[in-house]
């Protein structure tokens, strides 16, 4: 039974049971020593094989996400559910008119996120600007930079051992930083906006600093201060939005005074396209933290400690430290996020300024497997679903929300990758030791 | 066999400054605050309290002058961290008597600077009404953690339970019925988080926050696209009746709070007896915790250590999905999209705060509740302490309980832990 | 009928156990290899054999933990289907498991009770549990306490808890998984008594163990497994010599082949240092010691009696309350890790899979685990994974780590392949100091015997080497004086060819002065 699963390892530092060894064979220390020559083919195959295999078990995951959210919507849609009360008398019209729905709010979402041919063919009549053709992508790279953002912040704990839902506190701190030095400062625009961008990420990384120093000090469990530190941020927001120097006071409802023009993120392709300075921080950023995790001293250090905490406590690493700037940096990446939402797009601090960007970083950092590029990759296709779920809602008429309940399916499956070789019928992995995929990528 | 005694010589002395006694020291100081400083500040009026549900005029009500009241109440607060130090001894009760009376000095100083008047029994009344979906999501929390499985996704199976009671309330037209739909709509969310945690392994906070995503977006998508095309037929279940016990409920100040509310109210209080007999006088408590702290040994002496965290969790689901009815049948007749809005994080707080007792959740869902009425009560009375760092009050209470400055909480031991045979 | 039923009761029941070509694997790996295997009622049967020769997993199957690939097992001429500990239970067979079974927040009365609880509707009857752990405790001499909480009883407690735990339960044979494992040497004779007791009771046991010692002094018959598989049986009149090479596969020579120290300067000092465990109890209650260059001093000891902590604390991994530890005149308590490591310590942890290695690093990195931000493999920013690797190359050849590259994950190489990796990493530092805590536990002959000779050649270069172990055979093979440490205290500091009763009394605590 233990051979096949797939656990995601235990990220408390605490030494493991001790009855966890007990009887296990050590035969393996009585076998004389393997000498064995370079891997064969047939190894480089597996090897191939069970990279395939991630792969695969994504894409199964995303494909089964979209036919269970294809079921909701003719649950969700009173003719097409009518319908089916006469699947009997008319099966054929009955799923005639099934798949007419989900086509046609599929393709809605696919004109949304990435290109609508309808828009390329007015274009090529001159009947729309260039800018409507590249609007869905836009829209997609637009949304993908502040999930990016916070799914680093999410996956760069992880492998420290530390899972940071954190990030939507991290996230606000960051956009109240970014805000304040956007809406206050009166300063060249490029000054301005590089102040911004550290002051959110300063202040996101204090906020996911004071997790890391709580469980280093006190053993406190990040996940517990994480979650109450995302309310007391919202509060926090919630008082700071009404106080003199940031209020518009020619507005009742909880809103800030908006960033000036000049400090808004400079949009990247064209001023009629949202796509803005975020996508490119965010991409920087993940390759930033690509280089630390394989190449920097401190990413040796935080994936010794994710590993196991005592073995690199031992030999001289200092734990708490590397759990604390772990936390620290996680922070800031929020802060980064929060701060992108901001100037970005939503140009002034308001009660929901940065959305759900936390609580999706947390979703695009375990479909990204908590790799960098992984994220980077899990972020652009949650910034497509978003963009394409605002599409559809407006042209065929279905719920937003759709693409949250997809989103969190898609990662149901990909953490549960036996239910979906299950459902599939894929191979087993031949690799056991790759089993823990999810977790430590 | 007489060699194998212990000898407790060789336990370290704690030093004076136990935790007990620094926490009397904490209490001294609240005093101090509110005997010098607030009784400084406060003016020289009368700070009236009714207690009754309302303020009016004929209602029985008693008045104290502002000095006076934060003095004597101040002195108190000192006198418990006093006997703490001095004792060492009865943490939770001087530590919770001693927070009380300081409330007490600050809300007395609160009311005569803004001349509000307070209802007591219609204080109460909120803040049972605040905590009785804390006290459900907790309780369920801790059926569920007991056994050693992280229940990050209370919010889910509180946010479904609400769903299911509006959407199968309406449908069927019994909003007992409802009552029913709404256990089992927490269950379901259990029943994926036990299938994932316990048959897949998949680890128990992650699947937990995914199924919290997973609610949300369910809900929000029918409420949306069905609910709120055709409200009557899908989303109308009404408000549950209110039973009043005769007599009980004319009791002040607690009367109302305990003996007028709806079955969730009276469901809530029988909750908590029931949990903490079963928790701990039954052979299934028993089993429970041992499971809970080292599945092993349980394991070795033949309990179905799987099976039985598969009936936990399920267990708590149906009590988080029936406290999730609250939403929307008893403060609201209608379910709206994320209508728990965060509330299932706050009963995860009162279990941890509540150091995985029942009783221990339900006092930390009242602490909770109480701290959410304050809020609406003074800004009600237009108090200038910023309600918002009220709101902040139970997380900020949580983050102390887990860090340990004010006793460390201590989970069960297996909590969030796969068990593998072997 | 009647008369026979009596009979059965005054003489307890009794049950003959048969194992028959038990096989499980694990994976590539088989743990048991066609085991047969005979358990008399009434007999003390002894299962000697190494570390990691497959008795543990035998008596997990017997045990209905694991499942056998093949074979079955025969209660009193009947094959039994065992599914689970219930089943097992059912049929008579109990176990005292290696690492206890026991709820450490629970009552005694409650551990016994647990799986077998007397109830009412559901609702538990403590006092009927109490009772229960009264009369039989007092039955078969083992007194207990039935309201005392598990975490605060000594080890031996506990171990009579658990036995308590499995008679309770009306068991007729009683597995026991290297019992003495955590006993002092008096904790273990009284054991025996309790062992020669119970069978005399009637009841049969099957005594794990790789303790030549003890099987001889106690077993019946013995059946000697290695490698997974049974390769003899003996009684226990058989000479030592022949169970050892029974065991190992060969004759064993535990001797080191070493010269006789020419000890130079202290190099480790420690004074009057008193140290925590996490319970919070006088772990180390006041330690004298020194080690001088060019020796090996060994700390024997039963487990537990404050090595882990002394040796912690000169490490600087947990704090001291008093006294002081210097390095070469330096006074470095309180250092960090770190420091003390670069100041030359080197350190070989007790516990390699929980202390020692990230198993999911490669052999490369983790042979750079405390050097990896220090030139020529890195620095402060980045790490430089060619010389890594090339470091990690000249390090495999020379400490002779088997494997198939260096970027294979450590936690794929077998334990003697580890600890060698450990000790290759702490060696490759310039060292004043080493420290091994239990250097070869759960290693193979032949990394042991390899270990041992860096040991010594890492004292003939000069470095003060401190070796602890449980093992009293290692210590004296390898030390050139030895201490012994009792409940947090040095006793004393003795010759290696000191006789082993001497060592055995003063690991109980014993001094020869004082005599008992």
């Amino acid at each position: 039974m233990s051979d096949e699963q797939h656990p995601i390892p235990e990220p408390s530092p605490d030494k493991g049971p001790a009855h966890a060894e007990a009887g296990r064979p050590y035969l393996t220390t009585e076998k004389p020593g393997k000498h064995r020559g370079d891997p064969t083919l047939w190894d480089n195959f597996k090897k191939e094989f069970y990279a395939d295999n991630t792969f695969t078990v994504t894409l199964f995951a995303i494909v089964l996400a979209l036919i269970f959210g294809g079921i909701l919507m003719i649950i969700g849609d009173a003719d097409t559910r009518a319908q089916w009360g006469y699947f009997f008398y008319q099966p054929l019209k009955t799923l005639e008119a099934s798949w007419d729905l989900v086509s046609k709010a599929y393709t809605d979402m696919f004109k949304g996120a990435v290109v609508n041919p309808d828009t390329v063919n007015r274009w090529y009549w001159d009947m729309t600007t260039w800018q409507q053709v590249f609007r869905p992508i836009s829209e997609t790279l637009t949304n993908a930079a502040p999930l990016i953002l916070t799914g680093l912040a999410v996956a760069i704990p992880f492998r420290a051992g530390l899972f940071n839902i954190g990030g939507q506190g991290q996230a606000i701190m960051g956009a109240i930083g970014g805000g304040t030095v956007g809406i206050l400062l009166k300063l060249p625009a490029p000054i301005v906006i590089l102040l911004a961008i550290l002051a959110g990420a300063l202040l996101g990384g204090l906020w996911g600093l004071l997790v890391g120093v709580l469980k280093a000090k006190t053993g406190a469990h990040e996940v517990i201060v994480t979650i109450m530190l995302n309310y007391i941020a919202l509060y926090f927001l919630f008082w700071y939005i009404r106080q003199a120097a940031i209020d518009d006071p020619n507005r009742s409802e909880l809103i800030s005074k908006p960033v000036p023009d000049s400090s808004i993120f400079p949009k990247l392709i064209d001023p009629a396209l949202r796509v803005n300075l975020g996508i490119l921080l965010a991409l920087l950023v993940a390759a930033g933290v690509a280089w630390l995790l394989k190449r920097g001293t401190f990413g040796f250090e935080l994936r010794a400690v994710g590993y196991n905490p005592n073995a690199a406590g031992t030999a001289g690493i200092k734990v708490g430290w590397t759990l604390a700037l772990t936390m620290g940096l996680a922070g800031a990446l929020a802060g980064l996020g929060g701060t992108t939402m901001v100037l970005g797009t939503a140009g002034n601090l308001t009660g929901e300024v940065v959305g759900q960007i936390g609580f999706n970083g947390i979703l695009v950092a375990l479909l990204g497997r908590v790799k960098p590029w992984g994220v980077v990759g899990a972020g652009l296709l949650f910034g497509a679903l978003q963009a394409g779920g605002a599409a559809m809602q407006t042209f065929s008429g279905i719920s937003n929300e759709l693409v949250t309940a997809i989103q969190a399916m898609i990662v149901i499956f990909v953490a549960a990758p036996l239910l979906v070789k299950a459902v599939f019928r894929l191979r087993k992995s031949p690799s056991a030791a790759a089993s823990a995929a999810l977790a430590k990528g | 066999m007489t060699s194998m005694t212990v000898d407790n010589s060789l336990a370290l002395p704690e030093g004076y400054w136990t935790r007990t006694r620094k926490a009397g020291l904490i209490m001294v100081l609240l005093g101090l605050i509110a005997a010098v400083y607030l009784t400084a500040i406060v003016p020289n009026e009368p700070a009236r309290f009714f207690l009754g549900e309302t303020t009016a005029a004929s209602g029985a009500s008693f008045s104290i002058n502002g000095k006076v009241g934060t003095l004597i109440f101040g002195l108190l607060t000192i006198a418990c961290g006093a006997l703490l130090i001095l004792t060492n001894k009865r943490f939770g009760l001087y530590v919770g008597l001693g927070l009380a009376f300081f409330v007490v000095a600050a809300l007395i100083w609160q009311i005569a600077e803004t001349g509000g008047q307070v209802p007591l029994s219609s204080l109460s009344k909120i803040t049972m009404e605040k905590s009785l979906p804390l006290i459900f999501g907790a309780i369920a929390g801790v059926l569920c953690e007991r056994s050693g499985v992280v229940n990050v996704a209370i919010e889910g199976q509180l946010l479904t339970g609400a769903f299911f009671a509006a959407l199968f309330g309406t449908m069927v037209g019994s909003q007992w019925f409802g009552l029913v739909a709404a256990a089992i709509g927490g269950a379901l969310i259990s029943l994926i988080l036990a299938w994932l945690a316990i048959r897949f392994l998949v680890d128990q906070v992650v699947i937990g926050v995914v199924l919290n995503a997973l609610a949300l977006g369910l809900t929000g998508f029918f409420y949306e696209q069905v609910m709120r095309e055709d409200t009557k037929s899908f989303n109308s279940p009404g408000l549950l009746p209110v039973w009043t016990v005769p007599g009980l409920s004319e009791i002040p100040i607690i009367g109302p709070a305990l003996f007028k509310g709806t079955i969730l109210t009276y469901a809530a209080l029988l909750l908590v007896v029931a949990a903490t007999v079963a928790l701990f006088r039954t052979r299934w408590g028993l089993r429970t915790r041992a499971v809970g702290e080292h599945p092993a040994a349980a394991d070795t002496v033949g309990i179905k250590v799987l099976g039985l965290r598969y009936v936990n969790v399920m267990i708590a689901g149906l009590v988080a999905g029936f406290g999730g009815a609250y939403f929307s049948m008893v403060t609201a007749s209608s379910f709206t999209k994320n209508i728990t809005g965060g509330l299932g994080f706050i009963a995860l707080a009162a279990m941890i705060f509540g150091r995985w007792h029942p009783v221990g959740a339900f006092l930390a869902a009242i602490f909770f509740g109480f701290s959410s009425a304050l809020s609406s009560l003074l800004q009600a009375i237009q108090s200038p302490i910023p309600s918002d760092f009220l709101a902040m009050l139970p997380y900020v209470a949580t983050i102390f309980a887990v860090a340990g400055l004010v006793g460390r909480s201590r989970a069960p031991a297996a909590d969030g832990k796969p068990y593998v045979k072997g | 009928m009647l008369f026979q039923h009596e009979v059965h009761i005054a003489l307890e029941a009794t049950l003959r156990l048969e194992l028959r070509g038990i096989t499980k694997r694990f994976g590539d790996l088989v743990a048991n290899d066609d085991i047969s295997l005979t358990v008399e009622p009434g007999e003390i049967h002894a299962l000697l054999g190494e570390n990691g020769a497959g008795k543990s997993t035998l008596m997990n199957v017997l045990y209905g933990l694991l499942q056998p690939d093949s074979g079955e097992i025969l209660v009193d001429g009947k094959a039994i289907k065992i599914k689970g500990p219930g089943d097992a239970i059912a049929a008579g067979i109990g176990m005292v498991h290696q690492h206890f079974m026991l709820v450490p927040v629970f009552t005694v009365a409650e551990n016994v009770m647990l799986g077998a609880e007397p109830a009412k509707a559901g609702f538990l009857n403590h006092a009927a549990a109490s009772d229960l752990v009264r009369t039989v405790s007092l039955k078969y001499g083992l007194p207990l306490d039935p309201d005392a909480i598990i975490e605060d009883l000594p080890i031996g407690i506990q171990q009579r808890v658990e036995i308590v735990k499995a008679l309770t339960r009306n068991v007729d044979l009683l597995i026991l998984d290297e019992p003495t494992a955590v006993l002092t040497p008096q904790e273990t004779d009284e054991l025996l008594g309790v062992m020669r007791g119970l069978r005399d009771a009637g009841k049969s046991i099957v005594f794990i163990t790789h303790k030549l010692r003890e099987v001889k002094a106690v077993a019946d018959r013995i059946t000697v497994i290695r490698r997974g598989k049974v390769v003899g049986s003996a009684e226990p009149t058989a000479p030592e010599s022949e169970l050892a090479e029974l065991m190992v596969g060969r004759s064993v020579v535990l001797e080191v082949p070493k010269q006789t120290s020419e000890p130079g300067a202290a190099v480790l000092k420690v004074s009057g240092l008193v140290v925590a465990d996490d319970r919070r109890h006088r772990a180390v209650d006041g330690v004298d010691l020194e080690v001088r260059a060019g020796e090996v001093l060994g700390i024997a000891g039963v487990q537990g009696n404050g090595q882990t902590e002394l040796v912690e604390a000169i490490m600087g991994l947990r704090p001291s309350l008093t006294g002081s530890v210097t390095l070469s005149g330096q006074d470095i308590t309180g250092w960090a890790t770190r420091r003390v490591l670069r100041a030359g310590v080197g350190y070989v942890p007790e516990d390699r899979s929980v202390d020692g290695l990230v198993k999911e690093f490669s052999l490369a990195e983790n042979l750079v685990l405390d050097l990896y931000d220090t030139e020529p493999f890195g620095n402060r920013f980045a790490l430089n994974p060619r010389a890594i690797n090339e470091a990690a190359q000249g390090r495999v050849e020379e400490f002779d780590i088997r494997s198939q590259s260096e970027q294979q994950p450590v936690g794929s190489l077998s334990g003697g392949n580890q600890q060698k990796v450990i000790v290759a990493r702490e060696m490759s530092r310039p060292l004043k100091l080493f420290i091994a805590s239990q250097p070869t536990r759960g290693v193979d002959v032949g990394s042991i015997e390899f270990i041992h000779r860096r040991i010594v050649a890492e004292r003939d270069v000069g470095s003060a080497v401190l070796v602890v172990s449980s093992e009293l055979d290692e210590v004296v093979a390898l030390a050139d004086r030895i201490a012994v440490m009792y409940r947090g205290r040095i006793l004393a500091v003795v010759p290696p060819n000191t006789p082993r009763e001497t060592l055995g009394l003063l690991m109980a605590g014993i001094t020869p002065e004082a005599d008992s």
